[in-house]
C-alpha cells in the first residue's frame, strides 16, 4: 500500500473523480495556479487546465452560489468548491444554508444539489480568533446538509469519493494541521459510505468519541491510559450528519462510559447531540454521565500559552476518562 | 461629480520641492520619512523574529507599501478613525503606536497592543482611533462605514479612513458599503491599496475591468488613482479627500497603486511573480525616493539620514528586547472580555 499524506489522499480522490466523470470540477481561491493555499490541489490545474480547475476571486458567497446553481441544473455538473478555510466559508453560509440545503426540499425533490464544499476547519496554531474556528456544529445543525470530517488519509480519500458521488450538498471539513499526516492508502478503488463511523482503537473500559484532529488527541490519551490499565476505545464517527448512531450506541453498551472530544465550542455542539442520544438511547447501560471536552468557550486567543490552555489536550481527556471511571 | 486625476508618473521638473504646495514643515517632512523607515526596519526585524519562531501564525509584512500608509495617516487629526485589514503593522506604527507594543503583540505578550490576544492581524488602540486589524477579506469596510456613520450622527467632524486590499473589492459587501456611504453621505475615505496581487492571484485574473477606482463610478463617488509609492502624492490626495469628508461629509474612493516587496505572508514563497517585476518596483522604493527628495531640497543631509537609521535601529532593537523580556499573558485572562 502507498503511504500518503492526507493532502495527497484528498488530491487523489479529486483527481480520480475528475477522471471518472467529466462533470466534476473544482473551484476556489488559489486552487489552480498556486496549487492550493495548502497544496491540496497540487498538479490538478496542470493536468486539467482552466476549464476544470478554476481560480476564483475572493468572493465566497458568489462562487459558492455559482457552484450550487451549476449543480442544481440536473445536467451532470458536480462541483467541488474549496473554501480556503471554513472561517471564510462563513461568508457563504447564506448560499449554503438558505439555498443549497433547501433546494431539494422546497422543490419537492425536483432539484438535486450534488456539490461538495471542502477545506480546513478548526484551530491551527496561533492564527487568532478570526482564523481558528471549528464550525462543524453549525453546519451539522442544518437539515439538508451532510457533514463529513475525516481523520486519516485512508478515510479522507474514501469519504471524499462518496461525497463527490452523492446527490446532496456535502460539507467536507479537513484540518490544516493534519494535511501532512501520513497513512496507508490502497492502490485499488474504495469508497467509505456516508454515515459510517470507525473504531480507531478497540477497548473495553470507556468510549472516547472524536473526529478529525481530535482523534489523535484521543488516541494519545488512550495510550497513556493503557499504562494505568485503562483500556479505552476510540470511536471516530467520520460523518457527523447523518451520525452513525448504531456504532456509537453499540460501543457505549460495551464500555458503559463515554467521553467526547471536540475542538469546537461546547455550547450546542455535535458532542452535545451525541451525548443527548447516548443518554436517551443507552441510559440503562451508562455507569456515569457522558463527559465532553471542548475548546474553551471563547474566541481563540493568539498567545501560545493561552491557545494551549484553550484547546483540548490528551491530559484533559485523561482527566475526563478518570472522572467517568470514578478514579 | 469631481474625479481625481489619475497619477502622473513623470516628475514635474520645476524649481519647486514636490511638497511646495502643501503646508508641510521640515519637522513634519522628517517625521513622515522617519515613520516610513521605522516601518521598514520594524518589518524586516519581524521577519527575522518570525524565522526564529518568536512570532507565530500568519504574519503579513507592509514592506514596499510604507508610503501609502504613512501618506494617508499623516494628514489625519487625532480624533479621526482608522480601519485596516490584517496587514496592519505599518499603519499602526504610522498612527503612533509604539514599536514596543507592536513587537510585543507579535510575540504574543501581555504588553502587546492587544495584550497578546490579537496577534499580528489584530492590532488595536482605541485611544488613537486605531480600530484595527481585521482578518476576513472584505469584513471591515462595513465597520469603517459604521464609524463614519456614528461620527456624523453625533455631529462630530471626525473622518474615518479605511484601508483595504484590491482583492477585497471583489467581495459583495464592498459594493453594499460604497452604495450606502454615498447614499448617506458618510465622511469616509476608502483607500484601496492596490499592490497587484491578492495572495498569488494577479488582479487581472480576479477582476473584470481594468480601472479599479472606477468601481466607485457606479455610485457616483469621488474617486481616482494615486501613486502609492509616493508619500507626498498620497498626502496631497488624502488631504483633499479628508477635507471633502470633514467639510462636506462626502466619501472618496482612492486607489493607491503600490507593491509589496515580500510574499503575501511569511509562508508564501511568492512564485507567481518574476524577480524582474519585483526589481522593477524596488527601483521605485518609496523610502529611497522620498529620502533623495529630502536631500535634494536640503531637508535632510546624508549624515542626518544615517543618524536616523541608527536611532531607528536602536528603537527596533529595544522593541525586540522589550517583547522578549515581557511576560506571556496570565492564564486567568482566558475568559476575560468575551462579553463587555
Ligand atoms: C473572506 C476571506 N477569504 C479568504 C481569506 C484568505 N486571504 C487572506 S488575505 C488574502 C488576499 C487578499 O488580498 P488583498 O485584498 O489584495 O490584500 P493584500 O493581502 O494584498 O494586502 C486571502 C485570499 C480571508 N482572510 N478572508
Amino acid at each position: 500500500m502507498a503511504v500518503l499524506q492526507i493532502r495527497e489522499a484528498i488530491n487523489q480522490a479529486i483527481d480520480e473523480e475528475m477522471e471518472r466523470d467529466s462533470g466534476v470540477f473544482i473551484m476556489g481561491e488559489e486552487v489552480a495556479q498556486y496549487n492550493g493555499a495548502y497544496k491540496v490541489t497540487q498538479g490538478l490545474w496542470k493536468k486539467y487546465g482552466d476549464k476544470r480547475v478554476i481560480d476564483t476571486p475572493i468572493t465566497e458567497a458568489g462562487f459558492a452560489g455559482i457552484g450550487i446553481g451549476a449543480a442544481m441544473t440536473g445536467i451532470g455538473v458536480r462541483p467541488i468548491v474549496e473554501m480556503m478555510t471554513w472561517n471564510f466559508a462563513i461568508l457563504a453560509f447564506d448560499q449554503i444554508i438558505n439555498h443549497a440545503a433547501k433546494a431539494s426540499y422546497m422543490s419537492a425533490g425536483q432539484f438535486k444539489v450534488p456539490i461538495v464544499f471542502r477545506g480546513p476547519n478548526g484551530p491551527a496554531h496561533m492564527l487568532g480568533a478570526q482564523h481558528s474556528q471549528a464550525l462543524e456544529s453549525m453546519m451539522a445543525h442544518v437539515p439538508g446538509l451532510i457533514v463529513m470530517t475525516p481523520s486519516t488519509p485512508f478515510d479522507a480519500k474514501g469519504m471524499l469519493k462518496a461525497a463527490i458521488r452523492d446527490d446532496n450538498p456535502v460539507i467536507f471539513m479537513e484540518s490544516e494541521m493534519m494535511y501532512g499526516n501520513k497513512g496507508e492508502v490502497p492502490e485499488e478503488e474504495y469508497i467509505i459510505p456516508i454515515g459510517k463511523g470507525d473504531i480507531k482503537r478497540e477497548g473495553t473500559d470507556v468510549t472516547i468519541i472524536a473526529w478529525t484532529k481530535m482523534v489523535a488527541v484521543a488516541l494519545k490519551a488512550a495510550e497513556e491510559l493503557q499504562k494505568e490499565g485503562i483500556n479505552a476505545e476510540v470511536l471516530d464517527p467520520r460523518t457527523l450528519r447523518p451520525l452513525d448512531e448504531e456504532l456509537i450506541i453499540e460501543s457505549v453498551k460495551k464500555t458503559n462510559r463515554c467521553v467526547i472530544v471536540e475542538d469546537s465550542w461546547p455550547f450546542a455542539s455535535v458532542g452535545t447531540e451525541i451525548a443527548h442520544r447516548i443518554h436517551t438511547i443507552a441510559f440503562d447501560y451508562l455507569d456515569a454521565p457522558v463527559e465532553k471536552i471542548n475548546s474553551a468557550d471563547i474566541p481563540m486567543p493568539y498567545a501560545e500559552n493561552l491557545e494551549h490552555a484553550a484547546l483540548p489536550s490528551s491530559e484533559k481527556v485523561i482527566a475526563a476518562v478518570k472522572k467517568v471511571l470514578y478514579r | 461629480m469631481e474625479k481625481i486625476k489619475t497619477m502622473k508618473e513623470e516628475k514635474k521638473k520645476n524649481a519647486q520641492a514636490p511638497w511646495a504646495d502643501l503646508n508641510l514643515s521640515n519637522e513634519k517632512l522628517i517625521k513622515i520619512y522617519r515613520d516610513m523607515l521605522l516601518i521598514r526596519r520594524f518589518e524586516e526585524r519581524a521577519a527575522q523574529e518570525y524565522g526564529k519562531g518568536k512570532i507565530g501564525g500568519f504574519c503579513h509584512l507592509y514592506i514596499g507599501q510604507e508610503a501609502t500608509g504613512v501618506g494617508a495617516i499623516a494628514p489625519l487629526r487625532e480624533d479621526d478613525f482608522i480601519y485596516t485589514a490584517y496587514r496592519d503593522h505599518g499603519q499602526a506604527i504610522a498612527r503612533g503606536m509604539s514599536s514596543k507594543g507592536c513587537m510585543a503583540e507579535l510575540f504574543g505578550k501581555a504588553t502587546g497592543v492587544s495584550k497578546g490576544i490579537g496577534g499580528s492581524m489584530h492590532f488595536y488602540d482605541l485611544s488613537k482611533g486605531f480600530m484595527g486589524g481585521w482578518g476576513i477579506v472584505g469584513g471591515h469596510p462595513p465597520l469603517a462605514a459604521g464609524s463614519a456613520f456614528a461620527t456624523k450622527y453625533q455631529g462630530r467632524d471626525s473622518v474615518t479612513i479605511c484601508f483595504m486590499g484590491e482583492a477585497s473589492t471583489n467581495q459583495g459587501v464592498f459594493h453594499e458599503i460604497l452604495n450606502m456611504a454615498m447614499l448617506w453621505k458618510l465622511p469616509i475615505i476608502f483607500i484601496c491599496e492596490n499592490n497587484g496581487y491578492g495572495m498569488g492571484t494577479a488582479i487581472s485574473r480576479a477582476m473584470a475591468g481594468e480601472h479599479l477606482f472606477e468601481k466607485a463610478a457606479g455610485y457616483e463617488m469621488a474617486r481616482g488613482a494615486v501613486n502609492g509609492m509616493d508619500v507626498i502624492e498620497m498626502y496631497r490626495e488624502m488631504s483633499v479627500a479628508i477635507e471633502r469628508a470633514r467639510k462636506e461629509s462626502l466619501p472618496t474612493f482612492l486607489e493607491a497603486r503600490t507593491y509589496r516587496f515580500r510574499g503575501h505572508s511569511m509562508s508564501d514563497p511568492g512564485q507567481y511573480r518574476t524577480k524582474d517585476e519585483i526589481d522593477e518596483y524596488k527601483k521605485r522604493d518609496p523610502i529611497e525616493t522620498f529620502g533623495s527628495a529630502l536631500k535634494q531640497w536640503n531637508v535632510l543631509s546624508e549624515s542626518a539620514i544615517e543618524k536616523l537609521e541608527e536611532e531607528i535601529k536602536a528603537e527596533v532593537q529595544e522593541a525586540v528586547e522589550f517583547a522578549d523580556a515581557s511576560p506571556q499573558p496570565p492564564i486567568d485572562v482566558l475568559y476575560d472580555h468575551v462579553y463587555a
